[in-house]
């Protein structure tokens, strides 16, 4: 009895070794395999001359950037940088608009009281659920009567409006877990709704703020719809407008720089998500974002 | 009295201050243009003349007389019944996988986001296409390693093509998978203890208390993905080079409502297609809810 005891606990802790030896087992294996496409995107961009397309392996003897050189100089006599440009300038304003509508939407949905606000509130999340198409050739009429088509105006006006529902969701969410106490002294401070809203609440909300900021750069720079809807000349094209006019201009010979470019244009991607990964899993994990 | 309805009032002024531009928003730009896409579904519109009203005849057209919308209905439901289930299931087998106390947790959890993170740009559709082409890596691979030969170019045969985009959605579960390992945190350690002393085995354990604890969170995964997998555009645009082919085997369905509406002019055609997506992704949302009743426990008294 007294000999079985100590036996029976290190086959245990051997058994739990193990069954963790193997998560870690599966778990490398199967993300290996995950990233290996990219990684391997990246290793074929780096490879000189036009044999990589077939050929499986990351690490090659030669090293080259012919292909960023290549693809840098553009499609059809405009530089890439114009499209990381215009893609940049879109975003930007994006965010802003986003960050400023939503925030007010919240604010008013999570704090105020006023007439029929539970209807509202129900519409809005209603509006989360609703295929874009429903409401995109209408719109496309009524931006083309205003003489929109071609400019940017299509993408950056609609979310001066908080037409994007999800982060008004997003940020009541957040707002409805801020502490009460801090409005209510403010109020009998004399702090008008305007003045919570600007001195407490934009201030406590900056978490959710970031997450919003995030995912609107990063949906508004990997959007294709929108952007080939709208866009028709080629010096107004954003990233992927420009990565689409590789395919388009044909032959093996476009592949390497294609991408080329296609890196450059994850970069950003992946920069904004190392440094904010704690807000990317806040804001998937608090709200189901979807993907 | 009267000072109570005085402040009722200041109440909705700065209510609906705030609510502005969100009321705005959702009045021109929602509303009013989903009631002008029901009217124009009824229209035959081409944007350079009026819309002529003609009845049902772009629904009735839509189901007797146009194969390729009934193709792409087929082809979109394949999508989104195959990709979703399999996408929520390998996320949640990898998150029950992770939810241990694991060195470098952190760390794994980023790099299974990554595909996520890019999968929807069209640089990865593009990648895609290389990858499954003719001559791509996949065969390359399947060559080398299996030696197989005589394999076929994936994207360019109408029996597979669809597939590669599932494996392409299906790649991108990391944020199903976030969202589940946040679900599977919140579960008490107490209930698998006492599943424990009353000697139930590991599978017990998961049908018993892992999947309905984690049930309201699978049915609100479930939705989102099927809303957005409907919606699916940027991958069979890029793979099928904006065509749908090969033999439209991935016209998606808001593909070929984009070349209704934005290649063929036929507004009103694309507006019908339009409305008739949103009362799908209703009745099969509201099916899900119903359903739910039998699945999903709320509370943990079960």
């Amino acid at each position: 009895m007294t000999n079985t005891m100590p036996k029976v606990q290190t086959h245990r802790a051997e058994k739990a070794m193990l069954a963790k030896i193997l998560s870690h087992v599966i778990i490398i294996a199967f993300g290996v395999t995950m990233l290996y496409p990219v990684a391997w995107l990246i290793a074929s961009s780096l490879k000189p001359g036009n044999t990589i397309l077939s050929d499986p392996r990351l690490f090659s003897a030669s090293f080259s950037l012919e292909h960023y050189i290549q693809g840098w100089q553009g499609v059809g006599r405009i530089h890439f940088s114009t499209f990381f440009i215009n893609t940049i300038f879109i975003c930007v304003l994006v965010v802003i608009a986003n960050i400023i509508s939503c925030s007010m939407a919240a604010y008013a949905f999570a704090r105020l009281k006023f007439a029929l606000k539970a209807l509202w509130f129900g519409i809005m999340m209603l509006t989360i659920m609703l295929p874009t198409h429903v409401t995109t050739i209408p719109r496309y009429v009524m931006f083309n009567s205003f003489g929109w088509v071609d400019t940017y105006l299509p993408m950056i006006v609609p979310k001066l409006v908080a037409t994007d529902a999800f982060f008004v969701f997003l940020l009541v969410q957040f707002i409805r877990g801020l502490p009460r106490d801090l409005d209510e002294s403010a109020t009998l401070d004399g702090c008008s709704k305007v003045g919570i809203f600007f001195r407490i609440i934009i201030p406590l909300s900056a978490p959710a703020m970031v997450t919003t900021a995030l995912f609107s750069f990063l949906w508004t720079w990997d959007d294709f719809f929108n952007q080939l809807l709208y866009i028709n000349t080629p010096a107004k094209y954003t990233i992927s407008l420009g990565l689409r006019m590789f395919m388009d201009s044909t032959g093996q010979s476009s592949w390497g720089p294609m991408f080329a470019m296609s890196v450059l244009s994850m970069i950003p991607c992946f920069i904004l998500f190392f440094s904010l990964q704690k807000y990317f899993v806040q804001g998937i994990a608090t709200t189901g974002i979807k993907g | 009295m009267k000072k109570r309805a005085f402040m009722d009032s200041r109440d909705n002024l700065s209510g609906y201050l705030f609510l502005a531009p969100w009321l705005l928003g959702f009045l021109i730009l929602t509303l009013y243009p989903m009631l002008q896409s029901l009217y124009y579904s009824f229209t035959q519109f081409d944007m350079l003349t009026a819309p002529q009203w003609i009845g049902a005849d772009n629904y009735v057209k839509m189901f007797t007389g146009d194969p390729t919308y009934l193709k792409s209905l087929q082809v979109t439901f394949t999508f989104v019944f195959l990709g979703v289930p399999l996408k929520l299931a390998f996320a949640l087998l990898i998150a029950l996988i992770m939810n241990q106390k694991l060195r470098m947790i952190g760390f794994y959890r980023t790099v299974y986001y990554i595909p996520t993170l890019l999968g929807g740009s069209v640089a990865i559709a593009m990648l895609w296409r290389q990858l499954f082409s003719g001559e791509g890596v996949v065969n390359a691979i399947l060559g080398s390693f299996f030696g197989l030969t005589n394999l076929p170019s994936w994207i360019a045969n109408p029996q597979y093509a669809l597939y590669t985009l599932v494996l392409l959605t299906v790649w991108q579960f990391g944020s199903s998978m976030i969202i589940f390992l946040a679900g599977l945190k919140q579960i008490p350690d107490e209930y698998y203890e006492a599943a424990s002393v009353d000697g139930a085995g590991k599978l017990v354990k998961f049908f018993r208390i892992t999947l309905p604890s984690l049930s309201p969170v699978i049915l609100f995964n479930l939705v989102m993905q099927m809303i957005s997998s409907f919606q699916a555009f940027t991958q069979a645009f890029i793979i099928s080079a904006g065509r749908g082919g090969p033999l439209d085997s991935t016209m998606f369905y808001t593909l070929y409502l984009y070349i209704k509406g934005f290649y063929h002019f036929e507004m009103g055609y694309a507006s019908a297609m339009a409305w008739t997506l949103l009362v799908i992704i209703a009745v099969i949302t509201a099916v899900i809810f119903k359903s739910s009743g039998n699945w999903v426990s709320y509370g943990s008294g079960d």
